[in-house]
């Protein structure tokens, strides 16, 4: 594995060694001293054209506790905005010495050009591209779901029944603004190759063209879809009304308060779903609009936790992209396989 | 290549790369061996009161289960509690120069090794880089009153300064060969060590 850009296209396998990884450095962080050596003298370049407050610190911290130097890039403040390309942007990091680059950027297929355009001789991390896809957040889903539902149902999390398993013939019910969400795109890819049945609930104008093609279920009805599909998982997209043209909703829906009656996860939805069913969402929530805050702060809600694994399988890529022979600058550099 | 004095003159079997093996301790030279470190490490220790077994993984660990077996059955406590494993994986100084290595997993017994005397159990004690990590493991996780270092075998060659407390047998070796240790927890096969010459004979 060099670079980590998409879960389209990431071989089961090697999701589930980043899961089993993402685990080992889960119990390295309950322990008093949580700084591991592993990747020392390495250095990781935080590169942020858009903003982020949980996934760069996120990735801050995963690259701190593997003791790597992390150097924080904001597009706001840098010579981005006096008009740098992101080509020279991607040499004046090369110059550097930087080992790995962790990208967000406003632009669909940014961290794509970066790891192929031969600028670049790091490992490239895609954070979040555009409406493309975000594959840790994937992956941090897919860990926080495996470790509540690998057990038998309604067992709580169970850690050592999760190791090496996937999600084969689990319910997972994406709910909300799909159009405009990397992390449904990045979710649906990720949880078919791991064996879930995924199926996306939304209003057909926040659905994407080409939305037949993916491997789910679409549904336009939330209410049907919890009583029929009785779903394992619940996540809630957040509403991304700033990349929503015009004033207010724009012309996706009528107003905010029938979005929330028809698509909002409430007190009455939340009892229609299976006991064991646990609550997700990527953040930042609009409590009160897909979520109500008695849907957020349930014991079933495990939307603060996967902020803590978010951390563990960020460690767990950057274990896995800058270790080994076939890393970048390593000793003895040779063709490894390449994902995406 | 001729397998010196020290190597008893046991059958060649073909080993499973087609190489002639030979067989260096078989079943019953792997449990006595395990037996007369136990009892060593209660008469260095006198008794196993604070004593805690850490297993390296692979070997390492069913290793040190059988070694708290034996340790618990000569001073009657409970085995579960006196045997843990540590992975080294993340504190290794070659992670650059070998294929990526999968994390496997630690657990320490529930008191932990705070004022305890961790003994650290491998198969096969070689450049002594692994024991070098597991030091800086162990730091990480407590502070042991002291610890020692048991292996199945020590093979020599060392890059470090580092000597075991407890050693099932001394084996000298060229640096090109090759020694195995198969246990039947993890192998399915009875327990043997052998060793394969790294040229051709």
């Amino acid at each position: 594995m060099k670079h980590l850009l998409s879960t389209a296209g990431l071989a089961r396998e090697d999701a589930i060694t980043i899961l089993d990884t993402a685990a080992q450095m889960a119990t390295t962080q309950s322990r008093e001293i949580k700084k591991l050596p592993t990747l020392r003298g390495r250095t990781v370049v935080n590169l942020f054209f858009e903003d982020s407050t949980r996934t760069r610190i996120s990735f801050e911290t995963a690259a701190k506790r593997l003791s790597a130097d992390v150097i924080n890039f904001s597009a706001k403040g840098s010579s981005v905005s006096k008009g740098e390309s992101l080509k020279d942007t991607a040499l004046t990091l090369q110059a550097m010495g930087a080992d790995a680059v962790v990208c967000r950027h406003q632009a669909s297929g940014a961290p794509h050009l970066l790891a192929h355009a031969g600028w670049l001789d790091s490992a490239v991390v895609n954070a979040g591209d555009g409406t493309h896809q975000h594959p840790t957040q994937a992956l941090l889903d897919a860990y926080t779901m495996r470790r509540h539902l690998a057990g038998p149902p309604g067992s709580g999390p169970d850690d050592a029944a999760a190791l090496g398993a996937d999600l084969a013939g689990r319910r997972v019910a994406i709910v909300g603004d799909v159009l405009h969400s990397r992390v449904a795109r990045s979710n649906v890819h990720l949880l078919h190759t791991l064996g879930a049945e995924v199926t996306l609930v939304a209003p057909p104008t926040l659905l994407p063209v080409g939305v037949e093609s993916w491997p789910c279920e679409v549904s336009y009805h939330l209410d049907e879809s919890l009583r029929e599909g009785a779903p394992d998982a619940i996540m809630m997209l957040r509403v991304q009304r700033e990349r929503m043209s015009g004033a207010g909703a724009g012309a996706f829906f009528p107003n905010p308060l029938e979005y929330t009656r028809k698509y909002g996860l409430d007190g009455r939805r939340l009892a229609l779903l299976p006991e064991h069913a646990i609550v997700m969402h990527p953040g930042p929530m609009n409590r009160g609009l897909e979520i109500s805050a008695e849907a957020a702060d349930s014991p079933r809600a495990v939307i603060v936790e996967q902020v803590a694994n978010g951390v563990a399988v960020r460690m767990a890529v950057l274990y896995l992209l800058l270790s080994g022979r076939d890393a970048p600058g390593a000793p003895d550099p040779s063709e490894g396989s390449v994902l995406a | 290549m001729n397998p010196g004095a020290a190597v008893p003159s046991t059958p060649n079997v073909p080993g499973p790369s087609g190489r002639p093996e030979t067989v260096v301790l078989g079943d019953a030279d792997v449990a006595r061996a395990l037996t007369r470190i136990a009892h060593e490490i209660v008469e260095r220790n006198k008794g196993a009161a604070d004593v805690v077994l850490l297993g390296i993984p692979t070997r390492g660990v069913p290793l040190a289960r059988r070694l708290a077996q034996r340790l618990a059955s000569v001073v009657g406590s409970d085995h579960q509690a006196l045997v843990g494993e540590l992975d080294v994986t993340m504190y290794r100084d070659d992670l650059r120069r070998n294929p990526t290595r999968p994390v496997g997993a630690t657990h320490l017994p529930p008191s932990g090794i705070d004022d305890k005397v961790v003994v650290l159990v491998d198969d096969v004690l070689f450049s002594g880089r692994t024991i070098r990590a597991a030091l800086d493991a162990i730091s990480d996780l407590g502070r042991p009153r002291a610890v020692q270092l048991a292996v199945l075998v020590d093979r020599g060659h060392r890059e470090l300064p580092i000597r075991p407390d407890y050693v099932g047998k001394n084996l000298p070796t060229s640096a090109e060969e090759r020694v195995s240790v198969r246990l039947a927890e993890l192998d399915g096969t009875g327990d043997s060590v052998t060793i394969r010459g790294g040229g051709p004979r």
